[in-house]
């Protein structure tokens, strides 16, 4: 089977196209574009518009990498949601056009849940993992139990992606700020005291960025500060993700997320989980960061297990929760 | 001194030992690899100490906590009773309905007794509470506070119900019977509390 993703919840439209063997999922393309605005952070319209002028060319991009026909596609996915509304609309309305034109069927998936899948998709070994999703608007801690995909922990006020994007700003760096706030914190030496705020499995970053720029405001050196902002969030994340991992038994961790990027926020998953004889798994990184190929691989395995949809029925959910999914292709 | 690990959970190790002739646990903080030295001296002391303190104060309150014999707080080692019971997690899917009503009510009844004193848990679920004598006994009170605002306290609920919802998710009407134990206990007005709970699920992301 065949099937094409786009993927649309925020600031990247996306366009993958994978094929099923053996149960295992083989990227066949994965075309991504992301929207970067001239100044501040992500206005939805603006996002949306950004899809809709790329979205077509994507497609015809992702099919021509692929080497693939329109007509080998045997099914088209899209990302349900949770996301940004008017890049959802978007997304969803080009699923809709072109599942009619090639006359194939449609399937909208959960966007959390994708990250995990593409994991166990692409990644041998990786059965059962917890997985730490860390994107912008997303932190949670998601692990498969009693047949949903439940979340353990996650953030009780921003995304961690959020927390490092809104620091980056007020100091003047480009969004997204991620990357270059992991250049600077190379060169810290200093740690600072932030608050280090966790109940139970769940986690918060609010407090710890207003205390990260009151340090800025009071002229300490910038490197110090992103360097303490990385290793108080990222030992929190970690330790949330290793407490879901005693708390359901599981053995294996995978990362996913645009913040799963992060040479840091690895290196510390991983010493966790060799530390607790674990295993560490990472995919790619253009399956990390949103992308129409997990999206694509999610409406192959909901397809598989009996899931069908109708084109008037292909809603968007902007707060499609991850543990609303009914997991029908697992035991 | 032979000493067995019995429980290895994310931030401790318990292992099962003597101290003056009486079975005890040790409860270990393991130093973390993947955290600088900064953040992981800190956090071992910290909650050692916090946890020592609130297991004392709760134990005042009336709710059922393991005897403290020791405490190390530069290894980060609480001694205690040894308690040979049943963890909650353990049994509660598999035991008849008005079984699982009344643990979860006397639940209830043991957190109104610590919130009463303004004691937060920090991280009520099922694996942190053992039945032991008809009693429920609590422990690992390491992400603990002492805090006399309604949102802690929401905060503090919402955790058990997040356990329950994951943990014990065919038996939804756990929580609610936590509540009904709760209510009967509490000094202040519950209801207070559980509008909060609400608030703080509404916050959740996409709710």
């Amino acid at each position: 089977m065949i099937c094409l993703g786009i993927e649309g919840t925020a600031h990247t439209i996306s366009v993958g196209i994978v094929k099923e063997r053996n149960k295992k999922c083989k990227v066949l393309s994965n075309i991504i574009k992301i929207y970067r605005p001239e100044q501040g952070g992500i206005h939805p319209r603006e996002a949306a518009n950004h899809h809709a002028l790329y979205v077509a060319d994507i497609i015809k991009q992702s099919v021509d990498k692929a080497g693939v026909d329109f007509s080998e596609v045997d099914l088209v996915a899209f990302s349900k949601g949770p996301g940004l509304g008017p890049c959802l609309r978007t997304a969803a309305t080009a699923a809709r056009a072109l599942s009619l034109s090639i006359n194939k069927p449609i399937i909208g998936v959960n966007h959390c849940v994708a990250h995990l899948e593409i994991g166990r998709g692409t990644l041998d070994d990786c059965i059962d993992p917890v997985l730490l999703y860390t994107s912008g608007a997303n932190t949670q801690v998601i692990a498969f139990a009693e047949g949903r995909y439940r979340v353990f922990g996650e953030t009780l006020d921003i995304g961690i992606g959020n927390c490092i994007d809104k620091f980056g700003r007020t100091v003047g760096l480009d969004f997204p700020c991620g990357p270059a706030i992991e250049k600077l914190a190379l060169k810290g030496k200093k740690y600072f005291n932030l608050p280090y705020s966790i109940k139970g499995m769940d986690i918060a970053f609010s407090g710890l960025l207003t205390a990260a720029e009151q340090y800025y405001n009071n002229k300490e050196k910038l490197e110090d500060i992103c360097y303490s902002i990385q290793e108080t969030t990222f030992a929190a994340l970690t330790e949330v993700t290793e407490r879901a991992m005693a708390h359901t038994e599981k053995r294996e961790v995978l990362l996913g997320g645009g913040v799963a990027a992060n040479k840091r926020l690895r290196e510390m998953v991983k010493i966790m989980a060799n530390e607790r004889d674990a295993s560490f798994f990472v995919p790619a990184q253009d399956l990390c960061i949103d992308n129409g190929a997990m999206i694509a691989w999610l409406g192959v395995l909901m397809n598989n297990s009996g899931i069908r949809m109708k084109v008037e029925n292909s809603f968007i959910d902007q707060r499609f929760r991850t543990d609303m999914v009914d997991v029908t292709w697992r035991d | 001194m032979i000493e067995k690990i019995i429980y290895q959970g994310a931030e401790a190790k318990i292992c099962v030992s003597k101290y003056m002739n009486f079975d005890v646990v040790k409860k270990r903080r393991i130093k973390k690899g993947y955290r600088i030295k900064q953040i992981d001296n800190s956090l071992i002391s910290t909650r050692t100490k916090e946890e020592t303190k609130l297991m004392t104060e709760a134990r005042q309150a009336g709710v059922s906590i393991p005897i403290i014999y020791d405490v190390d707080l530069q290894n980060g080692i609480i001694t205690m009773e040894y308690l040979k019971g049943k963890r909650i997690k353990d049994i509660l899917n598999f035991i008849d309905e008005k079984e699982r009503m009344y643990i979860c009510k006397k639940i209830g009844e043991s957190i109104a007794k610590f919130h009463n004193n303004n004691i937060i848990h920090g991280d009520i679920t099922t694996s942190n509470m053992i039945l032991l004598d008809d009693k429920i006994h609590f422990f690992d009170f390491g992400l603990g506070e002492i805090n006399s605002e309604v949102e802690a306290k929401g905060v503090d609920l919402h955790v058990l119900m997040e356990a329950i919802e994951s943990t014990h998710s065919k038996y939804s009407n756990c929580f609610k019977y936590v509540l009904e134990g709760y209510k009967k206990e509490l000094k202040q007005d519950a209801n207070q509390i559980i509008k909060k709970i609400q608030d703080i699920v509404k916050r959740g992301r996409y709710r």
